[in-house]
């Protein structure tokens, strides 16, 4: 006879935010699962409303302390591309520049210090660097350096106050930006070790076949800006977003899920990136994904955390040749004269497509908001792994299954915070 | 000798900007304002041969209580300074510290007990006092 269990995280350590996790199993069979958002609504949609389209992108940097800069990108598109401007080359540049500051600083994050201890054994960054002190210390120095572009540029790291729709208030000299090359030099090195040390990591023996959404660009790999894309055919403008994509309520989160129209779950992030645009990753990322035995694609999201490594060395490899191609432009920003219109948005947040979309009308207030953020998009993904990584393992204790679980969890980078705008593990056997 | 203090706070979330509102009285050592308590504190105190850390604490003692710990040779005990699901506090940036041999030779910790955490007040009357209180004391020693 099966027995029925259940096993319920409360609190789900090193993620960003508050969610919890329930199981019910009856022997190897998935009864009920469900990846539970209770960090507490936010609110920013509402009072976006009535405010000028010009405060979007200082607002919602407050989403999120970690990828501000996502919100920041995702809003100016919106507004930039309502108003119908186009960012001449030098402030594309340095919008792109930025970004890859927010990927070093986040990504660095979560490799070192909320994904490297589940792979090494260890409940927390604090333990690993007991034994590990190295690799720590340069994962706190990449995500220094992440940082230093972000204040450079942003003004500051942490909900940057720079940056403007139509540009920057005042943009950096092109000797201020060569400040950052020795140190972005060694930070490439540093990713490089650190792909190296990551791709030897013991990895589950798991693959899902994912429908991978990501941003695509014909000419880089996209970061700021580009198509919403997908392996499974999808090629549209972000304007089309609300054609593809709908989202819905459930009981148990505080985010909404999103899914394909008629479809189910899609994965984003840095494994649908990798998946869909590997080739235009730069000379020595690509080689060191190929070193660190990544394909052209990958389904194994507990190997993200490699795709991850290659993203930091891709990041300053790309931040190094947008510096050396700079010229300062006369002017920070382009007069972004706003109209009656809907503007839609997207960029690549470090954990997935980050999409806006607002109305504005003839005085240039925001009269409707829609953020659709990656992690709430990756909740229904979160579920789907979930439900296929347990049935052959419903046999470990308790403990054991909550501890495996969590690190499925903690693959997507989940940001709660960002997606109410994560976790704590109940497991119910029967 | 370098001595630092680092105030740590929210100045928007009344009595949370305690530790800031010391660091921008203390006179006699350098002194830093942090948002967070989190692991680039490493970095401000890197080379000071002291660091004096103020942060607000919510250990359920009456308002205004100064606690005080000496947290180079043993860890800082739970459940008395802010913790949060968003970021690292001053505790967990301590025992990283401690791990990677990057803590000051003298590590002093104080936290005042918080009143009330309203957004967009100022210092509570109790807290107000905790405050000069301890700026005397850090500027006596």
């Amino acid at each position: 006879m099966s027995v029925e269990r259940e096993i319920a995280v409360d609190y789900l350590a090193r993620v960003e935010g508050e969610g919890a996790m329930y199981l019910k199993l009856k022997g190897d069979e998935v009864i009920d699962l469900r990846f539970k958002i209770f960090e507490p609504p936010r609110f920013f949609e509402a009072f976006l409303r009535g405010r000028r389209f010009s405060e979007a992108p200082d607002i919602t940097a407050r989403i999120c302390g970690i990828c501000p800069i996502a919100y920041q990108t995702s809003a100016c598109n919106a507004m930039e591309s309502a108003a119908g401007v186009r960012l001449p080359g030098p402030l594309r540049a340095l919008r792109r520049l930025i970004y890859c500051g927010e990927w070093i600083e986040s990504h660095a994050l979560h490799v070192f210090f909320l994904h490297a201890p589940d792979f090494l054994g260890y409940e927390s960054a604090i333990r690993m660097a007991a034994d590990f002190p190295e690799q720590v210390q340069m994962g706190l120095r990449l995500k220094k350096i992440g940082n230093q572009i972000m204040a450079l540029v942003g003004g500051r790291e942490i909900h940057p106050i720079n940056i403007r729709v139509g540009g920057f208030f005042r943009v950096p000299t092109k000797q201020e930006l060569r400040s950052l090359v020795p140190d972005l030099e060694w930070a490439l090195e540093a990713a490089l070790a650190t792909t190296r040390w990551v791709s030897g990591f013991p990895f589950p023996e798991f693959e899902r076949d994912y429908e991978f959404v990501a941003l695509q660009h014909p000419d880089e790999y996209a970061i700021h800006e580009g198509r919403i894309a997908s392996n499974r055919g999808l090629n549209i403008s972000v304007d089309e977003w609300g054609e593809y994509f709908e989202e819905s309520q459930v009981s148990w989160s505080n985010a909404l899920h999103a899914r394909r129209k008629n479809g189910g779950s899609y994965h984003l992030g840095p494994m649908a990136r990798y998946s869909l645009n590997s080739e235009q990753l730069t000379p020595v990322a690509r080689g060191a994904a190929g070193e660190a035995g990544l394909g052209s694609r990958c389904g194994n999201p507990f190997r993200s955390i490699i795709i991850r490594a290659v993203e930091i060395a891709f990041a300053c490899e790309e931040a190094l040749r947008l510096i050396d191609a700079y010229t300062q432009p006369e002017a920070p920003y382009v007069e972004v004269e706003p109209r009656n219109a809907v503007g839609h948005g997207a960029s690549e947040a470090p954990r997935g497509t980050l999409y806006h979309r607002y109305a504005i009308d003839s005085e240039a207030l925001i009269t409707e908001a829609h953020i659709v953020p990656p992690t709430s998009q990756n909740q229904l993904s979160i579920e789907d792994d979930l439900r296929a990584y347990v049935p052959g393992r419903a046999h470990l204790p308790d403990d054991q299954l909550q501890w495996q679980l969590e690190q499925a969890i903690r693959c997507y980078d989940p940001c709660i915070s960002c997606a109410t705008h994560f976790l704590d593990l109940t497991v119910d056997r029967e | 000798m370098r001595r630092v203090m680092i105030g740590v706070g929210n100045p928007t979330r009344g009595d949370d900007a305690a530790g800031l509102e010391v660091a921008r009285r203390v006179r006699s050592v350098e002194t830093h304002q942090q948002s967070s308590g989190s692991y680039e504190l490493m970095d401000v105190w890197e080379g000071a041969d002291e660091v004096i850390i103020v942060d607000a604490a919510r250990s359920g003692a009456p308002a205004g209580t100064i606690h005080r710990f000496d947290a180079h040779d043993e860890p800082l005990p739970g459940g008395i300074l802010a913790t949060s699901t968003h970021s690292v506090g001053v505790m967990e940036t301590i025992e990283m510290a401690r791990h990677l041999g990057r803590l000051p030779e003298r590590v002093v910790v104080y936290g005042i007990e918080v009143s009330s955490l309203t957004p967009g007040a100022g210092l509570s009357t109790v807290v107000e006092d905790a405050v000069s209180e301890l700026v005397m004391e850090i500027d006596r020693a």
